[in-house]
């Protein structure tokens, strides 16, 4: 038999195999220019939160009588709001608040949803049905009004906002996490883990979690959007970020009153929200390809 | 063929019976919130008057000077000694439900308010002991003590008359279908939609009833409000934003209708019941040095485009019981500054701010804030839920609370229950012996001169001592479309229905 | 099956209740004081002190609790403290609202979900594939109360076409009733569409790449038979289940969306309570919607397993 008659091999499966899978999967995140401009995008505004101070026009909090409601000019290039203080500084402080919200919260639901999720999925039994009912019944409540009522509980403020979106979004982690770690745990590797002796904890931590980290992270890309979706609608009730400090939502909850006497007032606080949850969710689709294992 | 015939001329009957039956004319009126329970004696939200208005008639009314005017009473007479009141009804008045006013009637509604478990009336009417019945028409109060702001508790709430009939067989569900004596009867309610009312056939002032139907609509926010007015969803609506005006002027199709309110917003002080020992509680030096680092009119062009009305006192420049003698000072940094000085306090001065939330609400603090930083204050807004300020304000847990009132016809209304040792709504636990005497003769007598010249005296202790520092009062906006004729605006800021006619 | 059944049923219970304890607790543990709240203005402590006792106010917190839970099992929701009608009547007003509101926003969701969504898998790579993601994506991208302010100030306002707010119940007017609730059904549906059309492209391109098609493309039927007949009734089975499941999400959209057209749905009932400290509202609501959408979960389950054998673990 010549080498002819034998199927062609293809010379990339042996590229793949030398490939690490973070390298594979960044090369596949890359590809997708979705994700590759909400990347930019995301970027560009947390370099805008972290250097405000420095890159902001005026300060945000300054309020001038002589330009209450201005429309946009060279002096203020996104106009001033109902006491005349800079719409565009209060937007790039205004980043601060609300990115922080995002990740502050999505962080307290990991802290909390995985270890939940691990013990419930690995364990199994009574712990996890005592698990997966509660977050069933929270997952029954409407998310939104968990939050407002924890809000509600914990006082009105930018912190308290962070807390209440966390707590309420901590059962999809839950939930995520148990499905995947009972997925995983009757993978081979787990078998020969546990055939060698490795203790439960060990297991969980250094081969389970490892494995279902790109679908924890995909979730924690989307969360993040909900999240600062969330702060807004917090604010806008005005139970998160206390005035004059700035946060998106709170910015749309005043301007609510002038939209057709001063309309750049919610408009570029709005175009920012949907700039930055369109990007962490052009991102986190892009990571759910790039990282999806059945992928070409 | 003569069956086409018959056809046709059954037909064109129809037609012509429908359009000679005239068209039902409604007005649609736009309200902020969705009221609580419709019973005279449980209501306690500003917009429930409003639509009480409409089908709920009351002893006595108002008129714009804030004289009282019959209404289902003809007049009133008090004793020398100011322990008595006889009323004399109106006759021939009849309940939805066709039972007829008469003393009888009169007295229940009264007693109603007084004792019927979870009555909010109680407080207003606590200065009466007991009700007569004198002759069929004729009702006597007899008080406790004298008490001149009774009349005016008349003209609101505790005045309404409600069908005895109706109000034993419902009991506590009085609300859900309430009977009374008013222009219009109730129809139905689907909550946190709309109230619809009809025309009452038996009105004793039917003549001057033009409308068949009036249809309450709550919508919550301002600017949606004001849209469906433009649109045409709606004939008539309640707090249009100061910042809207402009645009309502502006539209050819719309009438703009204001009057001044009976209330005012301001800055309650923590004088007494600071657990943190603030500065703002130590001396009156600092709440004046407050005060002045204020600049009422430029807050009231900033926020309100300059549409309402500063104030310093607890009735509004325009209420015949303003004290001309204390016109409102200017804003002065510089002796804000002194007066800081003097009291010997360590600047900044933090103070914790709290207010409930709401964006009309905030930007006045922001304002507050920004001016008082000049002088040395530095202000904490803390926004806070509605339902929370209360509790929080009653236990002291503030140092400045924001806080609005809706305001009382009599003086009385707006000062004692805030100014009073140990008044329900002195939140700052002020007390000043001095001052409550001076409230408590003032609500003893009743000859206006006599009560004006006794409030000076507590206006200018109240200056000296600043427990509340008023900041404006609002102008009652209410805008129509110009299709509605004979609207006017009343202080109180309800809409009255009679004699409005829909083009 | 049955015994899949039977064990989903017995979590119900479980589940249930702890939907109970957490609303009640969360609503009973928020600051402030109802009977402060009820009081209104001016706060006599009298008429408060009565309130307290009429409402058990004064009593600890689990004999509150059980007090409640009897009066649920016999069906009986309390009372609204704020308007003094009973809990499961304004329920019933409300539910044909909000089921309107929700079927449309619905259908409108699967009209733009599930398109995009195949577009965006077939075409996959392409610019087709990138417009039809930010086409569903851009209704979870802005918040739902600015989009519903930003479409009233467009077709109100300006341009006069629909009515700013309120409701009008389809059987009184239905071409008003379209008119009043279009808006705010697109704000809601927009959402779900998003969900709808990740759904959507996900099991499109599982399928697309599965032997069942790949089959079919070797018999060689058109691309378009193929992905029409074949691929579509695959994929779609799994999604119009998941899309039911989107109850939850169209609650959470629905309080601040009604809010802002005013319209008179579980949503604005819902916020409206939890700031008045109306308990028994904020507790009946949750309940029934929790019950809702634990039963619609229960019978998304079972038709995905009905429909996918394969899964029958």
């Amino acid at each position: 038999m010549t080498d002819a008659a034998l199927p062609a091999i293809r010379i990339s499966e042996a590229a793949d195999e030398l490939e690490s899978p973070t390298r594979r999967a960044l090369r596949r995140l890359f590809k997708r220019k979705g994700a590759v401009a909400g990347l930019v995008v995301i970027s560009i505004f947390i370099l805008l939160a972290l250097f405000a101070p420095l890159v902001a026009p005026y300060d945000p909090i300054a309020t001038s009588w002589s330009l209450v409601r201005k429309p946009p000019s060279t002096l203020h290039w996104f106009g001033t709001d109902d006491l005349g203080r800079d719409v565009l500084a209060r937007v790039m402080y205004g980043a601060r608040a609300s990115l922080l919200a995002g990740a502050i919260s999505v962080t307290i639901a990991l802290s909390i949803g995985v270890p939940l999720g691990l013990l419930s999925g690995y364990r199994g039994g009574f712990i996890d049905a005592l698990i997966s009912r509660i977050t069933d019944a929270m997952l029954a409540c409407p998310f939104l009004i968990l939050a407002i009522a924890l809000s509600a509980f914990l006082g009105p403020s930018l912190g308290n906002a962070m807390i209440a979106i966390g707590v309420s979004a901590t059962p999809i982690f839950i939930r995520l996490t148990r499905g995947q770690v009972m997925a995983v745990k009757v993978e081979d590797y787990v078998e020969a883990a546990r055939a060698m002796g490795n203790p439960r904890w060990r297991i969980a931590l250094f081969h389970i979690l490892p494995n279902i980290m790109p679908a924890l992270l995909v979730q924690a890309t989307l969360s993040i959007a909900a999240a600062i979706i969330a702060e807004a609608a917090l604010s806008f009730l005005g139970l998160g970020q206390q005035p004059p400090a700035p946060s998106w939502g709170s910015m749309l909850n005043a301007a609510q009153r002038f939209l057709t006497n001063a309309p750049w007032m919610a408009i570029w606080p709005g175009l920012a929200i949907f700039l930055v949850v369109l990007s962490l969710n052009l991102v986190g689709d892009g990571l759910r390809d790039a990282l999806d294992p059945r992928a070409r | 063929m003569k069956i086409v015939r018959l056809l046709v001329a059954t037909a064109a009957l129809c037609v012509a019976l429908g359009t000679s039956v005239q068209a039902q004319t409604t007005l649609r009126i736009g309200i902020a919130e969705d009221p609580d329970v419709l019973d005279p004696s449980l209501g306690r939200t500003y917009v429930g008057r409003i639509v009480f208005s409409a089908f709920c008639d009351k002893l006595f009314d108002i008129d714009e000077k804030l004289n009282i005017v019959p209404q289902l009473a003809l007049s009133h007479e008090t004793s020398a000694d100011g322990k008595e009141m006889t009323i004399k009804l109106r006759p021939g008045v009849k309940f939805h439900d066709g039972e007829p006013l008469d003393a009888e009637a009169a007295k229940f509604s009264i007693e109603r308010h007084m004792t019927f478990p979870g009555s909010f009336r109680k407080s207003e009417l606590a200065s009466v002991d007991h009700v007569e019945v004198v002759d069929p028409l004729t009702i006597k109060l007899v008080l406790k003590t004298p008490f001149s702001p009774l009349l005016s508790q008349l003209t609101d709430r505790s005045g309404m008359m409600v069908s005895p009939k109706a109000a034993k067989e419902a009991g506590d569900k009085f609300g859900l279908h309430p009977v009374c004596a008013g222009p219009y009867k109730f129809v139905e309610r689907v909550q946190q939609d709309r109230m619809v009312f009809e025309k009452f056939a038996d009105y004793w002032n039917k003549d001057n009833v033009f409308i068949d139907r009036i249809v309450y609509q709550p919508i919550v926010d301002a600017t949606v409000r004001l849209a469906n007015l433009k649109s045409g969803g709606l004939d008539l609506a309640e707090r249009i934003l100061a910042t809207d005006l402009k645009d309502v002027r502006a539209d050819s199709n719309l009438v703009l209708s204001t009057a001044p309110e009976l209330g005012y917003l301001g800055l309650t002080i923590n004088v007494a019941n600071d657990k943190t020992k603030g500065a703002l509680s130590q001396s009156e030096k600092v709440r004046q040095a407050l005060d002045l680092s204020i600049d009422r009119e430029a807050l009231n062009q900033v926020v309100f485009n300059g549409e309402f009305t500063p104030g310093n006192q607890w009735v509004s420049p325009a209420h015949p019981y303003y004290q001309k003698a204390f016109p409102i000072r200017p804003r002065d940094v510089e002796k804000a500054k002194a007066l800081l000085k003097e009291a010997g306090v360590k600047l900044p001065v933090s103070v914790d701010m709290m207010l409930p939330k709401g964006a009309e609400n905030e930007a006045v603090a922001q304002v507050v804030q920004s001016m008082a930083a000049e002088a040395g204050f530095d202000l904490k807004i803390r926004l806070i839920e509605f339902a929370t300020s209360f509790k929080q304000a009653q236990a002291g847990e503030f140092q400045i609370f924001q806080i609005n009132w809706s305001g009382r016809i009599d003086p009385d209304g707006n000062s004692y229950v805030f100014l009073h040792t140990k008044a329900p709504q002195n939140d700052g636990g002020y007390s000043n012996p001095e001052a409550d005497k001076l409230m408590e003769d003032a609500r003893a007598i009743s000859d206006p001169e006599q009560r004006k010249a006794i409030y000076e005296k507590l206006t200018k202790i109240l200056l000296n001592d600043e427990p509340i520092i008023y900041l404006y009062h609002r102008k009652l906006l209410f805008a129509h479309t110009k299709k509605l004729e004979g609207y006017r605006q009343m202080p109180d800021g309800l809409v009255r229905v009679i004699g409005l006619k829909l083009k | 099956m049955l015994s899949f059944l039977a064990r989903r049923l017995a979590q119900l219970v479980p589940t249930l209740f702890f939907v109970s304890i957490l609303i009640f607790s969360l609503q009973h543990l928020l600051p402030g004081d109802p009977a402060l709240v009820m009081a209104g203005e001016e706060r006599d402590p009298a008429v408060i002190e009565q309130l307290r006792k009429q409402y058990r106010l004064d009593q600890p917190i689990p004999v509150q609790y059980f007090f409640w839970v009897k009066g649920v099992l016999s069906g009986d929701f309390g009372e609204s403290l704020r308007v003094k009608a009973p809990v499961l009547q304004l329920i019933a007003q409300k539910l044909p609202v909000t089921l309107q509101l929700g079927s449309m926003a619905i259908v409108i969701a699967f009209l733009i979900g599930i398109p995009a969504g195949i577009v965006s898998a077939v075409k996959k790579g392409t610019a087709w594939d990138y417009g039809a993601n930010l086409f569903a994506l851009w209704g979870i991208s802005t918040p739902n109360f600015w989009l519903g302010i930003m479409l009233i100030f467009l077709f109100s306002i300006k341009l006069g076409w629909l009515p700013a707010s309120g409701y009008v119940p389809l059987s009184e007017n239905w071409r008003a009733s379209l008119a009043s609730t279009i808006m705010p059904a697109f704000v809601l549906g927009n959402a779900i569409a998003a969900v709808l059309m990740r759904h959507t492209r996900s099991a499109m391109l599982q399928v697309l790449e599965s032997d069942y098609v790949r089959t079919a493309r070797a018999k060689g039927l058109s691309e378009r038979s193929v992905i029409l007949k074949h691929a579509m009734r695959n994929a779609l089975t799994p999604v119009i289940t998941l899309g039911a499941l989107e109850l939850g999400t169209l609650l959470s959209g629905a309080v601040l969306t009604e809010q802002i057209f005013s319209i008179p749905g579980f949503g604005k009932l819902i916020v409206d309570a939890v700031f008045n400290r109306d308990y028994a509202v904020v507790q009946g609501v949750v309940l029934v919607t929790a019950t809702i959408y634990i039963t619609l979960n229960l019978v998304a389950d079972i038709a995905y397993i009905l429909v996918n054998p394969r899964l029958r673990a």
